[in-house]
């Protein structure tokens, strides 16, 4: 009932309103599935931060290239080791803590540019917008994956900041069309109109009054985000124009064990393991996320 | 009607200039030229590269290349593969009905398969089969692409052999088969691959059919038709099956660029000789013609499956078809 909760608030003036971000927050905390994502997530972050600590092999050190190769798992090596002799759990883990900070940089250039595009069209709308948003309609045709292949073959030897911004560069389209028409449908509310009639500039309309109004969606596309560059990121390792050796990522621990899947099945069970399970925890969470905001309004 | 084809046609032409546009940028703004990786070493003559730029119009000013790339384009042609020794048109011509076809089953069978489960979810809603289907999906549907391949692969060809490794037909035997030998040799091929990319492609079609289904439930025609006496079934099948058929359609023409890169990973791992398998591999070779020309290719195909897509709407919408 949105009215009740108005005239606690305004009875309350010492606890101040709650932001529709924090109830959405406070809403998915109470659902069972979303608590137990958010722990799991939680650890495989946490894995992630310490994988100095954690790790119990140098996860780029190849000990003895022929004795310690292609280990089957064992208590030494709990995940085995790979054609270099490197252990596989040390580089699971270390490739934790890459992919996910290549996943969440990426979505923040995606988030920036997302939002900053759409915003301007749905702003400005008539002509500049319908352009604007043809523009978009070719991102969105060419599928990401081919558009990425098609930079990534072309800039042999990137680096790992620089896949970071093509990743980025690649994973606003979807954001900003939500974003435009958010801007769209509230370009014209009433706080707006009273924000202009008191003479707020236009960069003032957009940061102060329309942005806080986004966060929700936004925040929702950032989680689900974040699984999709995950997983694109390992396939782009996988084909080998990913994270370049000798770093560990998820998807290039699989390609070096790809010519010999049969007999190194270790090296793709593990680590595509903690892929899905990482992707799937920020595919309930961000989901949940939606539930909760799509039920608010 | 017809200016809303009509419309939607000059759209679909715009996007596919705009690739050309993005792509030919791309080539441009690498470093060095689609010869650097394969010639700019020195085994190869000083003049033969010159020779070979100034064949294909490297020197010449950006403005003028790009007019002859826009004209070539249109021609269709995409450039010379050099790790095939032809054409790219030829190498993507001759490798492109066995993607199309590897494509067509598993969006057959995967929208099949989605709304399959997407009606017994909601016929059963909040019960534990509904929640266990839910979750089921929502594995596969995290699950990323080349990994599930990976895991068929083991799984069905090597742990339990019930399907040949990969490949369009048996490398060896096939050419002294009977007919039916034939095409059950190449059945037997085509099988596993096409049941990855279903499984891949289904989970997206389940969660996405169930909330259309959920969404027309609560709809007056949808209580009439239970007040009529009608059984649950009847309802769900007649009633609002029917009224969530739109939203399918709509899906059907989101689903083309996830099916397209699934079917890229799904060759390279079953090593199906479709465009997908040229593509990848000419990523290893360096042959960036190729490479490009899969990139334009595959943007044609999204570009046409959402057009078709959108004249299907039109077509089974009849506030639309009136118009």
């Amino acid at each position: 009932m949105p009215g009740q909760t108005q005239d606690f608030a305004l009875a309350n003036p010492a606890r101040p309103r709650e932001s529709p971000l924090a109830l959405s927050v406070r809403r998915l905390l109470r659902g069972r599935s979303s608590r137990v994502a958010l722990i799991v997530l939680g650890i495989i972050v946490l894995v992630g931060l310490l994988a100095p600590f954690i790790a119990p092999y140098d996860p780029s050190a190849q000990p003895d290239i022929v004795a310690l190769k292609d280990l089957a798992p064992s208590l030494a090596h709990p995940f085995g080791t790979d054609p270099y002799s490197r252990d596989v759990l040390s580089r699971v883990i270390y490739g934790a803590r890459l992919s996910l900070l290549i996943g969440v940089l990426a979505t923040i250039v995606s988030l920036t540019l997302g939002v900053a595009y759409g915003a301007i069209a749905g702003y400005a709308g008539g002509w500049v917008d319908a352009v604007m948003m043809r523009l978009l309609d070719a991102f969105l045709s060419i599928p990401r994956l081919l558009l990425l292949i098609g930079v990534l073959v072309a800039w042999p030897r990137l680096s790992i900041g620089a896949l970071v911004l093509f990743l980025g560069f690649t994973g606003w389209f979807g954001l900003s069309r939500i974003v435009r028409g958010q801007v769209l449908a509230l370009k014209h509310a009433e706080f707006v109109m009273a924000a202009r009639a008191l003479g707020a500039s236009r960069r003032r309309i957009l940061l102060r009054h329309l942005l806080p109004n986004l966060v929700s969606p936004i925040v929702v596309a950032a989680t689900l985000g974040v699984a999709h560059v995950i997983v694109l990121e390992a396939g782009l390792s996988y084909l080998g124009i990913g994270v370049p050796q000798p770093q560990a990522s998820w998807g290039n621990i699989i390609q070096d064990g790809a010519d010999q899947v049969a007999t190194l099945w270790w090296m793709s069970l593990f680590p595509g393991l903690f892929m899905v399970l990482t992707v799937m925890t920020l595919n309930i969470l961000g989901e949940a996320l939606r539930d909760a905001y799509e039920r608010r309004s | 009607m017809l200016r809303y084809l009509g419309g939607r046609l000059v759209q679909a032409v715009v996007i596919v200039a705009i690739v050309a546009t993005i792509t030919f940028a791309l080539i441009h703004l690498a470093p060095g030229d689609p010869f650097s990786a394969v010639m700019d070493n020195p085994n190869v003559n000083e003049r033969v590269r010159t020779t070979l730029r100034a064949q294909y119009g490297l020197d010449r000013p950006l403005p003028e290349q790009f007019v002859r790339y826009v004209g070539q384009l249109a021609r269709g042609e995409l450039g010379w593969s050099f790790s095939h020794d032809r054409p790219v048109r030829e190498v993507l011509a001759s490798a492109l009905p066995n993607t199309l076809l590897l494509m067509a089953i598993a969006l057959a069978g995967s929208f099949a398969l989605g709304i399959l489960i997407a009606l017994v979810q909601v016929a059963r809603r909040g019960s534990a089969t509904d929640h266990a289907l839910s979750a089921i999906s929502l594995v596969f549907f995290s699950m990323p692409d080349f990994w599930l391949a990976i895991l068929a692969l083991l799984a069905f060809t090597y742990w339990l052999p019930l399907f040949p490794v990969g490949g369009a037909v048996d490398p060896v035997m096939h050419d002294y088969m009977g007919f039916g030998a034939r095409i059950a040799d190449r059945l037997r091929h085509l099988l596993l691959p096409a049941l990855t990319l279903t499984v891949l492609a289904a989970p997206g079609v389940a969660r996405y059919q169930r909330a259309a289904l959920l969404d027309v439930l609560p709809a007056d025609y949808i209580r009439t038709a239970r007040l009529k006496g009608l059984t649950e079934r009847e309802i769900l099948r007649r009633h609002a099956l029917r009224n969530a058929l739109l939203p399918i359609i709509s899906l059907l023409g989101l689903s083309f660029p996830a099916l397209l890169t699934g079917a890229f990973f799904i060759e390279k791992i079953f090593a199906w000789p479709g465009m997908g398998l040229a593509v990848v591999n000419a990523i290893g070779t360096r042959d960036y013609p190729l490479v490009v020309g899969g990139v334009i290719l595959g943007s044609i195909m999204v570009t046409v499956g959402s057009l078709l897509a959108d004249l299907l709407y039109a077509w089974a919408d009849p506030r639309l078809r009136a118009r």
